[in-house]
């Protein structure tokens, strides 16, 4: 045991890594700030931290997890990532390629290969144009399909999100929850993606129909080899479709590494609260649970130190100084905590 | 315009009114609506008339076949149609089913906060034990109820975004349902009281929160804060619907064993409507299967989540991903809800069932009996002495 925890090392800070083929994406200490604006000249008084330092990777073919409470910065780095946002430091590599250096012309060859699917699909639809035309107006935009094999092309995608031929002249309106969401999977789809980030797909559904909208997803990653970014806030869903699983708080990746690790051997205090306060559809089953004291702090002012110092259980003094940095401490398993800095035995 | 293909043309005339039918639909709705509007703003109704007797003396609400629909331009909506549960007293009854299934309405009912004249009681009963006498809230015209509503009974809505009011400091709106339900009470006396139910949720400082605005607390803190008014009377009866739906797992964690402290605090009741199957396995003590506007299985917490019967429950455990168990593939329940408009004659859920047999054609099925508190509407379970009883 001991053994393990001394082979540990520092992820430097900006050091970009070399790029692995196995990798379709690689971020580095990516951040994202957004000013605060006050007065009458709208001066910048302070930034909102949202995202501050995020190292992980993702191989190709695989889904990775992000979880978090609502605000912890989960949906800032799915945007950082397609360049929604522009970052404020830090590096993202797709392919191994900076995209954050690329033009706007090169930019826009690459939106095909990166797409989103978002939270709400009431809200991500537009309620004036029909169906088919949602789905296949970026596909002719990009020239990606012949035009004598376009109707082909767009058919055979919805076909395969669950959707009939016939719905093509409908509107959005006329669908239910479920079926906007295999809207918008069918949208992102038709580009011929390899990577796609699901910004909470399921969390506006219904335990029956996210199970339909789960399957597909899975289907899908299957039969297109794609690339999943799945960011929610209900880990018993993140826990069913990941092979890897980051957990934010507060702009930080606090733990990161493959889903079978982190469950079985969740070692960020925060992480292990997070996973003791699942309910677990199972009456009478005995809960070792830790309830966390108090609401996440303001991103705009937080805490000093580890973040996560004010509600944390092993607080120690050093950790209201000084920040931690992510360690490997296992294979694959990047934990930031000062409880693994040096001695193996927790102080608790 | 666009030349219209004939499975489109197929799929318009399902949900197509002519100009007769939606003003027969119209005369008909506007006669009902006025026929029941009369019963509910009747005023000086004695009391005999809404008076009732609970059939078993430990229960806080009984639920007998109770009815609400909705009158709607489309054709009326049965969105309870013969519901009949009881809560009983110091317990959690949960209530679980999809959207639209009617959770909410069956509350909304218990509350008599319909969208009027639109949705109304049609027929059943629901009786409620205020303690010292027993009213039937089915039959009760809307006057009267406005003591019962937020004295005995009270609600905690989902979204703890929308359910205070923005212009209002949080102590004014405790305030005043104190002051509502105790005239006799003074400023001061309501200010203790107000403060005393800030405490007792857990809000650390209390004397702050009382002068703060609701956008000025986090959306756990605004939960607390509707809980802390639901309970500022001591009712008897608790309705949550869908109280940590809007909420992160840690703050949900925090609420549910704030609620079941408190229950036993104060002994109420908790009748707690949810979609989220573990949150029911964690707080009910009975648990409600609902199934577009019916019950389809009811017992208590570990008959239903150890011994699912019913087909519908079944396919719902299923599609549940859970940390301890694992699956390659999540059961998907298959098909859609039938129209509400339009309910089939036979099971409702005969097709999407993946074990109906040759008698699911019939009639709804009637409740059958596993045990004496776990019951369910399904053929599967139909004895044969049940069958020569049904004739």
């Amino acid at each position: 045991m001991a053994d393990k925890f001394k082979s540990t090392r520092i992820v430097d800070d900006y050091t970009p890594i070399v790029h692995n083929e196995e990798n379709i994406l690689e971020v580095v200490q990516l951040k994202k700030y957004f000013p605060i604006k006050s007065g009458l000249l709208q001066r910048v008084v302070g930034y909102v931290k949202a995202v501050d330092g995020v190292t992980f990777n993702i191989k190709r073919g695989t889904t990775m997890g992000l979880v978090g409470e609502s605000g912890c910065g989960k949906t800032t780095v799915g945007r950082t990532i397609l360049r929604l946002y522009e970052k404020s430091g830090g590096q993202v590599l797709f392919n191994g390629q900076d995209i954050h250096k690329y033009n706007a012309k090169e930019m826009r060859d690459l939106r095909p290969k990166m797409q989103i699917i978002f939270q709400d699909p009431y809200s991500s639809l537009s309620p004036r144009l029909p169906v088919g035309e949602i789905i296949s107006e970026a596909v002719r935009e990009h020239e990606l399909v012949p035009s004598e094999a376009f109707e082909d092309h767009i058919d055979n995608i919805m076909n395969k999100c669950g959707l009939q031929p016939y719905h093509k002249d409908r509107y959005p309106h006329e669908f239910s929850g479920g079926q906007r969401q295999r809207i918008c999977i069918a949208r992102a789809l038709a580009l011929n993606p390899e990577f796609v980030v699901c910004d909470e797909p399921v969390s506006a559904l219904d335990v029956s129909i996210q199970a339909q909208i789960i399957n597909l997803l899975m289907d899908l990653q299957e039969q297109f080899n794609l690339t999943y970014l799945f960011i929610s806030h209900d880990l018993s869903v993140v826990e069913h479709i990941s092979s890897t699983i980051g957990v934010m708080y507060l702009g930080d990746l606090v733990e990161y590494g493959s889903k079978k690790d982190i469950f079985a051997n969740p070692l960020h205090p925060y992480t292990q609260a997070l996973f003791s306060a699942i309910p677990v559809p199972e009456p009478g089953a005995k809960m070792n649970r830790i309830v966390l004291e108090g609401s996440i702090p303001s991103p705009a002012n937080p805490p000093r130190g580890c973040k996560f110092h004010t509600r944390c259980a092993y607080c120690m003094d050093r950790c209201k100084v000084e920040e931690p940095l992510q360690r490997e401490l296992e294979p694959d398993h990047f934990v930031a905590c000062h409880l693994y800095d040096q001695e193996p035995e927790k102080t608790s | 315009m666009i030349n219209k293909k004939d499975s489109k043309k197929k799929i318009k005339r399902a949900n197509y009114l002519s100009a007769s039918q939606s003003l027969n639909i119209a005369r008909h709705n506007r006669k009902m609506m006025r026929h029941f509007e009369k019963r509910n703003n009747r005023k000086n109704v004695p009391e005999s008339e809404y008076l009732a007797e609970m059939k078993k003396p430990g229960n806080v609400v009984e639920f007998d076949d109770l009815h609400t629909y909705f009158f709607t331009d489309a054709g009326t909506v049965k969105a309870v149609d013969g519901v009949s549960f009881d809560v009983p007293l110091g317990k959690t009854v949960g209530v679980v089913g999809e959207s639209g299934c009617g959770k909410s309405v069956t509350s909304l009912s218990l509350m008599q906060i319909l969208q009027r004249p639109i949705g109304q009681i049609v027929s059943g009963s629901i009786r409620f034990d205020t303690g010292s006498k027993v009213y039937d809230i089915a039959k009760m015209p809307s006057e009267k109820m406005q003591k019962i509503r937020g004295n005995n009974i009270s609600m905690i809505f989902q979204e703890p975004m929308t359910s205070l009011n923005p212009v209002f400091r949080i102590g004014t709106q405790v305030d005043e349902i104190i002051k509502l339900h105790n005239p006799e009470m003074d400023k001061e006396e309501i200010k203790a009281r107000t403060i005393e139910m800030l405490e007792m949720v857990s809000i650390a400082n209390c004397e702050g929160v009382y002068r703060m605005y609701p956008h000025e607390l986090s959306g756990g803190m605004r939960q607390r804060v509707m809980i802390a008014m639901s309970l500022a009377c001591s009712p008897r009866l608790i309705i949550a619907d869908e109280p940590t739906t809007a909420l992160d797992v840690t703050i949900q964690a925090q609420i549910l064993d704030l609620l079941r402290n408190l229950k036993d605090k104060i002994n109420s009741s908790i009748m707690l409507i949810t979609h989220d199957l573990g949150v029911i396995a964690e707080m009910a003590d009975y648990v409600v299967v609902m199934y577009a506007g019916r019950i389809v299985e009811k017992g208590t917490a570990n008959e239903i989540f150890n011994h699912p019967s019913h087909p519908y429950t079944i396919g719902l455990m299923a599609s549940k991903p859970s940390v301890n168990k694992r699956v390659e593939r999540l059961y998907s329940i298959p098909g859609k809800v039938p129209n509400p408009i339009n309910m089939p004659d036979y099971c409702y859920f005969r097709d999407r069932c993946e074990k109906r047999f040759g008698r699911c054609d019939g009639p709804y099925p009637n409740e059958y009996n596993l045990s004496p508190t776990h019951s369910t509407h399904c053929y599967l379970y139909a004895d044969d002495q049940e069958e020569r009883q049904d004739g």
